[in-house]
Order: structure tokens, then C-alpha cells, then sequence
């Protein structure tokens, strides 16, 4: 389970996160929709522990153990795993290696051939990871070293951004696979939270909870395809009036 | 020993130039090394040299227990050839004082690509000319397994003075793995390596170069190389231990319609080492191409990094890469990429860049549960790690099996 209580988030001194709360149980897919510069990414990279992104208040907890305090590599080896919607490129770095790296000797070369079969990127293993990628291609790369990973709480920034119908319907497939949709629920074990600027990702895969963040704050929770509803029609204005009325 | 005996034109040039500074670099004092040392007997087998040496030899790339897998093998220590050995049909090994002596016509190649009065150091080389070796592949004849030469310093404050000269006939394939290497120790030395390259029409040339000194030797190569019209020359550079100071700045001439170079160096400056390295190319004929692609690290060490690329025919094309990683440890490094156009339509690019590494790469890295030493380790390893076109995947193996067995030093 992840449970994040009283958040708050400074980024160079600023607050970008303000009391934020948030629970997922174990199997459980949650996806969170905000307009852009709301804090949404701020919010996966204190999960994940990047150093930038600094806890001022309240807490992160992961199968009950505080990871506050936790490095992001710790993170990381614990059972979270990220996928980024803008990944750095990494010159003489190969894709072949960073899966390498996610496996951690779980595998051989054997499943990253099959997992880059599986992400359509053969031809992509022994090439500079993110070099001249086009966005769909970094998706599924990003998929494939979290498939290799295998984490317990999978962050996913934006999955389908970038990305064009015909590999929307592939990453959405991956990330059923990495959530292990297709086991019955109580059977689950890897925890997912999306994060959805158009929510189109929810054609693909289901989720059981939805939150709307504005400004730093989670506004309002309960089912994602509801409040995508609610914000198809009435727009991430209405939103943000919303928490203006309720906070301030 | 057995000294070359060259024409009295090249030795006038040379007296004439015994003094004179080399264009780049720090000084060397030549007085401060001797020019004489023990002469050590020949080996017919080269397995039975001395185990220290071996060992030493071995990281710099040349096997001397299995030479199973080369061509031809040349080992001088000092100024003394002490192995050359053939396997392979098709190519010559032997010191170069022998093919002068059996080949008339190879005093036309003798000073031809690099000249005699070039600086003190090739003057010096001619003046007090010892050996080096003479390696050539026959017309339309295509070597299998390359032929391994050591250039080793045995003996302290030695000055080795080595002469080489390398041709590859017409349609043939020659690969050359080098190994330079001084005993184990700290003591001071001096090595002026001249090398002539000729790469005649639709010939290929490899040539690997490993330079495994200590951090009291001075380095001071002067490398030349004539390619023919479809010929490639393909020069692979690395260098990952301390060194004192070492200045080279190889150059090739395409003078033949698409003639093909390429340059790739790994170069890693430790605290104390000062490196001035560079590659130039001068695209001469039609359709001409060349590539030089540099990785520096400096772990403390100073490193001037050059290229240069001049195009003076029509359809030339010629790019340009370096790329510097200043690790913790300080150090400084100078990238001087340069390029020169003589004409319209030619192509001519460069990049260059320099810096540490990204913090975001390395959190890119963590956050797949490598530790930041785990993360940056990786990054370094990619980064020396240049996928060589057109190099046999033996060599490739070679060469990345003795980038490994240094990156330790660098972490």
C-alpha cells in the first residue's frame, strides 16, 4: 500500500505541493488528472525521491515503512519504478543496458530480446537510450525497462502523451501487463498511479479511483471516468474555481 | 644493434632540425634520456620473454603465450627487435633496418609521409636511428587475424627512437594491433615513434594502438598516412594510464578519389598527466570522407584535444566529434576542433562539448535502482565505449576487453 499523508513539496524553495493525501491499496490502479503545471509530475517525483524535489511536510509510507527519508535509488530497490514522460538522453548508454540495470540479474539476455519484442523495439537495444526516439518510441521504452523492473508501484507520467492511436493501443497493453490486469484483483500486486493530462489512457486501461490536482492540491477523488466526464465538460477551469471556493 | 643507414639528404635535413621545437607540446630536454641500452638477444619464441614484460605487454593489448589468433607478431625492447614472426600468407613482418636492407625501393617510402625536419623528435629519430618495424600486406591479399606489434621501454631514462613503416598494397586488408608499454614503475623515459602509413588504391588499413606508460614517460609520436583512391584507414587510439606528457597530432592525406578516413580516440588523463592529442585529415580528392570522433576524461589530468579537417576537392565530406567528461579530481580539457574549406560544395562539421556528467542522467539511472556509483560507472563506461564502424568484431572485442581492464583506474 502507498499512503502519502499532509504532503508538502518545495522545488528550489517554492512550495509547489500543499497538503496533499493519498491512498493506494495493493493491486490498485489510481489516476490523476490536473492541467498542466499543477504539480502533477512534482507529486511522482517525490513519490519516486528525486533529490530536487523536497518534503517539507507530512509523510510517504510504502507497505507501511516510511520512505521519507529514503534515496531514490533505495526507492527504486524497494519497488517503485517510474516511467518518464520526458526521459533525459544518456550518450554511450544503450537501451540493452538500462534494461540490464532494471533487471537487476533477474534475467537474461534471452527475456530482454523477448521484452523488446514485446515493446517493438528490437531494433532498438543496442542503439543510445532516448537518442533520436520519436515519443512513442520512448513510451515503450519506458514501458519496457518498467516491465524489466517489475516494480510494486508503478508512477507513469503521462503515458500517452506524444504518442500517436496506433501506439496508444500498445502502451495501454503494456501497462495492463505491468499492472497485471489480467489476474482477478485480489490477486494483484502491483499498485499503479497514472498520471493524465486528457485521460484518453483510461480507453485502455481501467482504474479503479481518480483524483483532479490544481494548483498543489488533490481537489476531489472518486471515479476517474466520471470526473474525466466532468472535466470534458465543463473544462480544468471549473476545477480550479472549484478549490479556489474550497481553500482559500 | 642494428642501425638503419639512410641517404645523406635526409641526415643533413636532420642535423639541420636537431634542435628545433616541436610545434604543440611541453619541451623535452633529449639530453636528459640516453640513447644506448643492453641489447637483449632475440627470442625465436616470443612466449619465452621475460614474465614481467609479458604481463605488461598484455595490457596493452599484445599476447605473446597464444598467437593463435595473429598474423604477425614484432617485439623491440628499447631500440632492439627482439621477436618478428609471420603466420599468416600474404604479409611481411620484420624489423625495418632487414626490408631496407632486402628492399631497394622502400627508401622511396622512407620519410616520404611524414618529413625528416619535422621537429627535434623526428630529427632525432633519423640522427640517432635505431629500429622499428615493417609490416606489409601483398596486392589483393586480406589478413584474417592482425598483426601485433609491441613498442616496450625496459630500461630507465631510456630514449626509444622507432622508425615504422606500414604499407598496404592494392586491394589488400591489413589489421595492426600496437602495444606501447614501459616496464612497471615510475621510471622516467622517452619515447619518439615515427610511423608511415601507406594505404595504396582499394587497400584497407586497421590499426589499433593501445598506450599502456607510466606516469614518468614522455611520448612523442609522429604518424603520417597516405591513402589511394578507395583505400581505408582506420586508426583506433586509447590510452587510460598515467602518462607524463604525451604529444601526437596524426595526420592522413586522402590523395586518392574516396579515400576513407577514420580517427577514434579514448583518452584518459589522470593527476599529472598532460595529454596533447589531435587528429588531422586532409581531403585531397574527389569524394574523399572522414571521421574523427575523440572521448577525453580528465581525473585530474590536463588534455588538449584537437582536430582538424581541411577539404580541398569536390564532393569532400568530413565530420568532426569531441566530446570531454571532467570526472571529480579536477583537471582541464581543451577542445580545439578546427575545420578548413577550399572550395564550394564541400561538407564540413563539427561538435564538440565538454563538461560533467548530467546529474539528471544519473537519477535517470537510479531511479532504475542502480546506486550513483552503480549510475556513474555506466555513464563513463558508455562514454569510452565508441562503436567503431568497419572494425572486425575480433578487434572490436580486443579493444573493448582493454578499454575494461582500465576503466577501474578511472571510477
Amino acid at each position: 500500500m502507498l499512503e502519502i499523508k499532509h504532503l508538502a513539496v518545495a522545488v528550489g524553495g517554492k512550495e509547489i505541493l500543499h497538503d496533499v493525501n493519498l491512498k493506494i491499496g495493493v493491486g490498485e490502479t489510481h489516476v490523476l488528472f490536473g492541467p498542466n503545471g499543477s504539480g502533477k509530475t512534482t507529486l511522482l517525483a517525490a513519490i519516486m525521491g528525486f533529490p530536487k524535489y523536497q518534503v517539507t511536510a507530512g509523510s510517504i509510507s510504502f507497505h507501511g515503512k516510511a520512505i521519507t527519508r529514503l534515496s531514490l535509488d533505495e526507492r527504486a530497490r524497494l519497488g517503485i519504478g517510474m516511467s518518464f514522460q520526458r526521459p533525459p538522453v544518456v550518450r554511450g548508454v544503450k537501451t540493452r543496458d538500462m534494461v540490464t540495470a532494471c533487471l537487476r540479474k533477474r534475467g537474461d539476455g534471452e527475456l530482454i530480446e523477448k521484452l523488446a519484442e514485446k515493446t517493438d523495439l528490437a531494433d532498438f537495444l543496442d542503439r543510445e537510450i532516448n537518442y533520436g526516439f520519436s515519443g512513442g518510441e520512448i513510451k515503450r521504452s519506458e514501458m519496457m525497462q518498467l516491465l524489466a523492473q517489475k516494480p510494486e508501484l508503478a508512477l507513469l507520467d503521462e503515458p500517452e502523451s506524444g504518442v500517436d492511436l496506433e501506439n496508444i493501443a500498445l502502451i495501454g497493453e503494456l501497462i495492463n501487463e505491468l499492472l497485471e490486469k489480467e489476474c482477478p484483483i485480489v490477486d494483484r500486486k502491483c499498485m499503479g498511479l497514472i498520471i493524465t493530462h486528457t485521460g484518453h489512457i483510461l480507453d485502455y486501461v481501467d482504474a479503479r479511483t481518480g483524483y483532479v490536482m490544481c494548483q498543489g492540491r488533490i481537489g476531489c477523488e472518486g471515479d476517474p471516468h466520471e470526473i474525466l466526464k466532468s472535466i470534458k465538460q465543463k473544462g480544468y477551469e471549473e476545477c480550479t474555481k472549484c478549490l479556489v471556493r474550497r481553500f482559500h | 644493434m642494428s642501425r638503419v643507414r639512410t641517404s645523406q639528404t635526409h641526415r643533413d635535413k636532420a642535423r639541420a632540425a636537431a634542435e628545433k621545437p616541436a610545434a604543440l607540446g611541453k619541451d623535452i630536454d633529449l639530453a636528459s634520456y640516453s640513447g644506448s641500452a643492453d641489447e637483449p638477444a632475440y627470442q625465436a619464441d616470443p612466449a619465452r620473454l621475460p614474465a614481467p614484460a609479458k604481463e605488461q605487454m598484455l595490457g596493452a593489448g599484445v599476447m605473446l603465450d597464444d598467437v593463435s589468433q595473429r598474423s604477425g607478431t614484432y617485439i623491440q625492447m628499447d631500440n632492439t627487435p627482439v621477436h618478428s614472426s609471420v603466420r599468416e600468407e600474404g604479409v611481411e613482418v620484420m624489423p625495418v633496418s632487414q626490408a631496407l636492407e632486402k628492399y631497394d625501393w622502400l627508401a622511396d617510402y622512407w620519410w616520404r609521409a611524414v618529413a625528416v625536419d619535422t621537429d627535434k623528435y623526428t630529427a632525432n629519430v633519423e640522427l640517432g636511428q635505431y629500429d622499428g618495424y615493417f609490416i606489409r600486406a601483398l596486392p589483393g591479399q586480406k589478413t584474417v587475424f592482425p598483426v601485433q606489434a609491441c613498442l616496450y621501454m625496459s630500461q630507465a631514462r631510456i630514449r626509444q627512437n622507432v622508425h615504422n613503416i606500414i604499407i598496404a598494397e592494392e586491394g589488400s586488408e591489413l589489421h595492426i594491433i600496437t602495444g606501447c608499454t614501459a616496464a612497471s614503475g615510475k621510471e622516467p623515459g622517452l619515447h619518439m615513434g615515427v610511423s608511415e602509413f601507406y594505404v595504396k588504391k582499394g587497400a584497407k588499413v586497421t590499426f589499433t594502438m593501445i598506450h599502456s606508460w607510466n606516469p614518468e614517460v614522455a611520448v612523442r609520436p609522429r604518424t603520417a598516412t597516405v591513402v589511394e583512391e578507395d583505400g581505408l584507414f582506420l586508426s583506433n587510439y586509447v590510452l587510460m594510464k598515467p602518462v607524463h606528457s604525451l604529444q601526437m597530432y596524426p595526420s592522413a592525406r586522402c590523395v586518392g578519389k574516396r579515400a576513407t578516413v577514420r580517427y577514434n580516440s579514448i583518452l584518459v588523463a589522470a593527476a599529472g598527466s598532460s595529454l596533447d592529442v589531435g587528429a588531422r585529415v586532409l581531403l585531397e580528392a574527389e569524394g574523399a570522407r572522414t571521421e574523427i570522433i575523440s572521448r577525453a576524461i580528465t581525473t585530474g589530468g590536463d588534455i588538449v584535444a584537437r582536430g582538424y579537417i581541411e577539404g580541398s576537392a569536390p564532393e569532400v565530406k568530413g565530420h568532426l566529434e569531441c566530446r570531454g567528461l571532467i570526472l571529480q579530481g579536477g583537471g582541464m580539457i581543451h577542445a580545439i576542433p578546427e575545420l578548413k574549406g577550399n572550395l564550394a560544395g564541400i561538407d564540413l562539421s563539427h561538435e564538440a562539448a565538454v563538461g560533467k556528467i548530467a546529474e539528471e542522467e544519473v537519477e535517470y539511472l537510479m531511479s532504475r535502482g542502480l546506486t550513483r556509483t552503480e549510475a556513474t560507472a555506466t555513464i563513463v563506461r558508455g562514454f569510452i565505449r565508441v562503436d567503431i564502424e568497419g572494425l572486425p568484431s575480433m578487434l572490436s572485442a580486443e579493444l573493448e576487453r582493454a578499454v575494461e581492464a582500465s576503466e577501474k583506474d578511472v571510477m
